[in-house]
């Protein structure tokens, strides 16, 4: 199996996890916040010896206030698109003076985190340009579909169908958020060929998948891609309390599939058609949440419909929208 | 002021034929930069060019990497330089433009990256020839601004550049901004000092305890808002204020290293020792602007010309103490400044400011030129000065503004 071929320091138990904490008190984000989780574990994995940019996103404005950082390890901001570039600019920056003797030659990660506003809509360009070079870096779009701390507006990786304050249900338009969840994983990896790791995650489910995820990334070298996928109590309309269990719905139900694409080749970490159930219903998945209250049964069956379509129809289910060749 | 031979022996290893990016290329080369990031646009692109080159070649160590974008462009060498890595990127026009947001962090993280603008004229419609507009939108961000004239004097302002800018006492990006075209791509012998000198004269950067590496776990820029803003544009402005002092030092420095190049680090006179009145402006407009200068002198005029080098921060007190020697100061703007005071050029405005608290001020009149890379003739300048001098005598408040070279 191609996930054997990455030789790195493999999370065997959850008694296992570092103990130490690089990404600590001091945030303020929300309660049940599963982008936060998604910050302390990726750090946590990655150790000390990592610089780390932050774009602009709620994992800036609500996560890194001056005098009250959580960072443990050297963070800097960097702007909503500049994800992609800003990790370039610190591994090439620590490769050159490296190279040249001015600091100590020895392995530095270089991670850099953005959400899917500023990720998977804005960055995209600077993301496949990262994808395209040589250097040893990770870029992390933490997607909680929305800008989260802008006031909960649509991106283009919200779910189809959900209300955002862009997109509210009105008396004659039940549905705005009419574009379908932009697959940036799947893309990437299709479109940079040499790009060794692109991964979807999520940070709690299943255990240690995640953190395996970025262990795998940061080991394998040169530019890497990990999405995770981060239930938003506030913007999605849940109770804090459940924050893993949306995030455990949406992956069972198939709306978001865990995989990784290892030098091409495509490996499902957890693969929802195999589980006893099968791949669970998207209704339960939206029902468990308010922003999807006014879709009526008509607007599930079509989301219903792609899905099974994502699972049924795509040459490489869930990964990429192919659906073979036509025939003259 | 022209080359004077250096007082130290052998600090130039070799004079080669050289375009203005060309010239630059070299100045990188020889500021040994750890990092560029390139991505093409007439007409600065040629420096990517030849840099590329003399990597390629071996002739320097450096990470060279093509970007998607002028935004990522600028990102790039912004977080390279945050790495303590020096840095080197540049752009034009709406390029300049497009990249306009991380050009104003590289300014708030006080990031000394060294970028060279070869000024082109905005679009719509296309036009690759120089107007300044490109890089006076950074004058107000925290920037280090300045305009070369010859391939000479673009080398030497890399080392001069990264100098000022990199100093602690500043920390301040610098634009390094020369005319689309006439100095871009126009070749002048160059004098190319040797590695030896330049290292005596420019020290390693060195961002100290506000470089990003696993040994100085900081963190940069976290959210402050209300809190704390106005302090830290406070350290900027006071930054900026400085810079004037550093900027005085590294020239008297470089005078030391490599002979008496410059007389005055701020600006350069041409004949206005018993001159009654000059033009003062930015960039190539000099070289009609001297000649024109001396045709008139054959004929008795006291005319002189002001090559104004710095522009941020700007030589308020020195451009006051020398403007007020004069009784008529034409101030040229290769720029527009749509709807502004007396819908002038924004260089008028700024030399007017400085000479604003003068009890004897001179008469000033502005003139709006060269926009789009139009050529400004010798004639030109002669009407020019003409304008000038009748501005010392005439009511200029209705027609303040004049446009020279303009179908009308």
């Amino acid at each position: 199996m191609a996930t054997e071929t990455i030789v790195y320091d493999k999370i065997k138990g959850v008694h296992k996890i570092p103990l130490e904490e690089f990404y600590t008190s001091g945030h303020r984000t929300c309660q049940g916040c599963e982008s936060a989780t998604t910050m302390r574990a990726f750090i946590k994995v990655a150790g000390p010896r990592t610089v780390v940019t932050g774009s602009t996103g709620c994992m800036y404005v609500a996560n890194t206030s001056y005098m009250t950082t959580p960072w443990i390890v050297p963070w800097m901001h960097t702007q909503l698109g500049a994800g992609g570039s800003s990790a370039i600019g610190m591994a090439a920056g620590l490769r050159a003076l490296k190279r040249k003797g001015k600091i100590k030659d020895e392995p530095i990660n270089a991670i850099a985190f953005c959400g899917d506003l500023g990720g998977g809509d804005m960055g995209l360009s600077g993301i496949s340009g990262a994808l395209q070079t040589d250097y040893d870096l990770l870029i992390i779009m933490y997607d909680n579909e929305s800008a989260a701390n802008t006031d909960i507006q649509a991106t283009g990786l919200s779910t189809y169908g959900a209300q955002t304050t862009f997109t509210p249900p009105g008396s004659k338009h039940r549905i705005m958020q009419k574009r379908w969840k932009k697959n940036v994983a799947g893309m990437l990896a299709v479109g940079h060929p040499t790009c060794k790791y692109v991964a979807t995650a999520c940070a709690t489910f299943p255990p240690l998948d995640y953190m395996n995820k970025v262990r795998k990334a940061l080991a394998v070298g040169g530019p890497t891609f990990i999405h995770t996928y981060d239930p938003c109590p506030k913007g999605w309309d849940f109770h804090p309390r459940y924050s893993h269990e949306i995030g455990e719905f949406g992956i069972k139900s198939g709306l978001y599939p865990l995989f990784e694409i290892i030098e091409g080749q495509v490996v499902y970490t957890y693969d929802c058609r195999k589980t006893a159930k099968g791949r669970t219903p998207v209704k339960e998945f939206l029902e468990a949440q308010g922003r999807f209250a006014h879709l009526i049964p008509e607007d599930v069956d079509y989301i219903q419909k792609r899905v099974d379509d994502m699972w049924e129809e795509w040459d490489i289910p869930g990964v990429a929208p192919i659906k073979g060749v036509l025939k003259a | 002021m022209i080359a004077e031979e250096p007082k130290t022996k052998n600090v130039y290893e070799r004079e080669d034929l050289l375009t203005g990016c060309q010239a630059v290329s070299q100045g990188v080369r020889l500021a040994d930069v750890d990092v560029i990031a390139a991505y093409p646009i007439r007409p600065y692109t040629e420096v990517m060019d030849a840099l590329s080159k003399i990597i390629a070649d071996g002739e320097l160590d450096a990470e060279y990497i093509i970007a998607d974008s002028e935004h990522s462009q600028f990102e790039i060498v912004k977080h390279a330089s945050s790495v303590n890595a020096r840095a080197f990127a540049g752009s034009s026009g709406t390029g300049w433009c497009y990249g306009f947001e991380a050009l104003v962090v590289t300014a708030t993280d006080r990031l000394p990256v060294l970028f060279l603008v070869g000024n082109r004229a905005l679009d719509d419609p296309g036009a690759f020839g120089v107007e300044h507009n490109d890089a006076m939108a950074v004058r107000d961000m925290g920037w280090l601004l300045a305009w070369v004239t010859t391939p000479q004097e673009a080398l030497e302002h890399v080392l001069i550049g990264y100098r000022i800018a990199e100093d602690k006492r500043v920390r301040m990006p610098m634009a390094l901004a020369m005319d689309g075209a006439f100095l871009t791509h126009s070749q002048h012998m160059v004098k190319i000092p040797t590695a030896e000198a330049v290292r005596q004269f420019l020290p390693p950067y060195d961002l100290g305890e506000g470089r990003l590496h696993p040994d100085n776990p900081i963190s940069i820029a976290p959210q402050v808002n209300e809190d704390w803003v106005m302090e830290l544009r406070r350290q900027n402005w006071d930054a900026a204020r400085r810079a004037r002092g550093v900027i005085k030092e590294a020239y008297r420095e470089f005078n030391a290293v490599f002979g008496e190049r410059y007389s005055s680090p701020f600006f350069t006179e041409f004949m206005t020792d018993d001159a009654d009145t000059v033009l003062i402006g930015l960039g190539t407009v000099c070289a009609p602007g001297r000649t024109a200068c001396k045709r008139l002198r054959e004929k008795g005029h006291k005319v002189g010309f002001v090559s104004l080098r710095w522009f941020r921060p700007f030589p308020t007190i020195e451009l006051r103490e020398s403007l007020k020697r004069f009784k008529a100061v034409g101030v040229i703007d290769r720029d527009f400044a749509h709807g502004s005071p007396d819908d002038g050029g924004i260089v008028m405005h700024e030399v007017r400011s400085a000479l604003y608290p003068l009890k004897n001020r001179p008469a000033i009149t502005n003139i709006i030129t060269g926009l789009g890379g139009r050529d400004v003739s010798i004639d030109d300048c002669i009407r020019m000065y003409e304008i000038a001098q009748k501005s010392k005598t005439e009511d200029k408040l209705d027609n303040f503004v004049t446009w020279i070279g303009v179908r009308e």
